[in-house]
């Protein structure tokens, strides 16, 4: 195996952020004018031109959305972007999907299919000398990554109190302003959990109220458990198989999400 | 689209969205370096046209990658920058509306400032007369550092000037806003840092006075002739075996243009 071994969960890449300038000085384009004219009625027939413009808004849509993290409302689409093509969202949506794809190497991937929410998760794994930005985004992924491999060996949920006692014996303080994550606490409870890398419950049947915290649906896609085995085996220098129970749990994880992605493409 | 995207170009243009402006030589390294990663060709001199088709399918997206140089040491960087704004763009919440007013107030400064400078000072009284929610010192400071790591401005010895990089995506907008604002008597670029010429007003980018005057042994105004005021023995030579500028389209695109 050439490839240096993945221990951060993948990093999405940004997207351009506009110049800062206080009010749009350059010309709206043509739709987003047109559109505000014609919000009166819905056009009689679509031209292939017009939808494909929504298209490339779309995707300039989810592009800067993702800069937070934070997913992405079909809604919020619907709303900012798709307006009278409503009823086309969907065909939009998937259009967008595929040109995220094709050009920069971004799945956009559904994570609730309740309140349609979605992520964009990059394809393409890191390479040591890939020239992507090292920012304090990498000292939170390797933070993150400590926290999903002891919710994973604890089987797959850890109490609060456990995380910060841990963090703390990584001289991560969570009681302490740290110097590059600043408030611990609400980075890994509010951030991580926004962001959807982590779940944050309430266990029941405590009194005084306990929390325990799980991985988050962003985890899931952008790693996985065998990676995050692979990751303790390194920091312990013991063979992942050494660890029986969470050893199996990874291969059946990657049996099943490799089957799924065969269906799913 | 003739030519199709492999994953070094999703690569290099990943890159370019996490940086958003890169050096020449790191071009030309990961250039070559993704063409090996994933076995696409690779030829050290096309590394143009491995962007041009990246900028094919960027376009219609209201973006682009292009190659411009710095004012500071006429060294050729590549960024990537939006043709437009739209709805989307819109959205986008880095900066709140005081501190975008605010970097407009500093742009104006800045532009019409001589030196292409304007001191913390000035910048610190600015926020006295926002329009929109004041801003107290240290905010001011903060955020002026927020720009500076997003490579919208650059400081030096306590001053700030705009970053190549924003120079490069706010070219026609800065033209179309400041109307005296001089370009470059020399490749005709926008100059926001230059020496002027004390009889005819002309402006001329420091590394372009450096390669122009360079062949002459007393330094004339290329305009009116008159003896060059500045002192031109240590300006910096730009790389001067890169290959000149790819064309750039100088105006904007509107999305609705037929390709």
């Amino acid at each position: 195996n050439t490839k240096p071994p993945r221990v951060f969960p993948r990093d999405s890449a940004r997207s351009p952020e506009p110049g800062p300038t206080a009010t749009p000085p350059m010309p709206s384009t043509s739709s987003s004018s047109s559109s505000s004219s014609q919000a009166q009625k819905k056009p009689a027939k679509r031209t292939e031109a017009q939808i494909q413009q929504k298209v490339n808004e779309l995707v300039q849509f989810l592009l800067v959305k993702d800069q937070k993290k934070l997913p992405i409302r079909r809604a919020d689409m619907v709303k900012t972007i798709l307006q009278d093509y409503k009823d086309l969202a969907s065909v939009i949506i998937e259009r967008a999907g595929r040109i995220l794809e094709e050009v920069f190497g971004l799945q956009l991937r559904e994570i609730d299919q309740k309140y349609h929410a979605y992520i964009l998760i990059n394809k393409l794994e890191r390479l040591e000398g890939d020239g992507m930005k090292m920012d304090e985004s990498v000292a939170k992924m390797g933070l993150l990554m400590v926290i999903l491999s002891l919710i994973f060996m604890k089987g797959n949920s850890a109490r609060e109190s456990l995380v910060w006692d841990v963090l703390k014996k990584l001289r991560v303080d969570p009681e302490k302003r740290h110097k590059t994550f600043g408030d611990v606490k609400k980075l890994v409870k509010d951030e991580f959990v926004r962001q959807k890398y982590l779940e944050y419950n309430r266990v029941p049947h405590t009194e005084p109220p306990e929390y325990e915290f799980l991985w988050g649906p962003r985890a899931a896609h952008e790693t996985s458990k065998m990676q995050v085995l692979r990751f303790v085996a390194k920091i312990q220098n013991r063979e992942p198989s050494s660890w029986v129970s969470q050893y199996n749990e990874a291969l059946q994880d990657e049996t099943a999400s490799a089957s799924a992605a065969g269906t799913g493409n | 689209m003739a030519s199709s995207m492999t994953d070094s170009h999703r690569r290099f243009l990943q890159v370019l969205m996490s940086n958003g402006i890169i050096d020449a030589a790191e071009a030309r390294r990961l250039h070559r370096f993704f063409c090996e990663q994933h076995k696409v060709y690779y030829a050290h001199d096309k590394l143009d046209d491995f962007i041009g088709i990246i900028n094919t399918y960027l376009r219609p997206l209201f973006m682009e990658i292009r190659k411009g140089r710095s004012e500071d040491n006429g060294k050729i960087f590549y960024a990537l920058v939006n043709l437009a704004i739209t709805e989307a763009t819109k959205v986008a919440s880095d900066y709140a509306e005081n501190e975008l007013e605010l970097f407009k107030k500093t742009m104006d400064l800045i532009v019409e400032s001589e030196s292409g400078y304007a001191s913390s000072t000035n910048i610190l009284n600015l926020s006295d007369k926002l329009q929109s929610k004041k801003m107290r010192k240290k905010e001011v400071e903060h955020v002026l550092q927020k720009f500076v790591q997003d490579k919208w401005l650059s400081e030096r010895h306590g001053e700030y000037t705009l970053h190549t990089r924003c120079i490069m995506e706010l070219d026609q907008y800065i033209c179309e806003t400041y109307q005296d604002v001089k370009k470059c008597n020399i490749c005709h670029s926008l100059a926001i840092q230059g020496q002027f010429c004390e009889t005819c007003g002309i402006k001329m980018h420091l590394p372009c006075t450096a390669k122009y005057f360079k062949s002459q042994p007393e330094p004339r105004c290329p305009h009116c002739n008159d003896i060059w005021p500045h002192d031109t023995r240590d300006l910096v030579q730009p790389d001067s075996h890169l290959s000149p500028r790819i064309p750039r389209t100088p105006r904007r695109i509107s999305s609705s243009e037929p390709k």
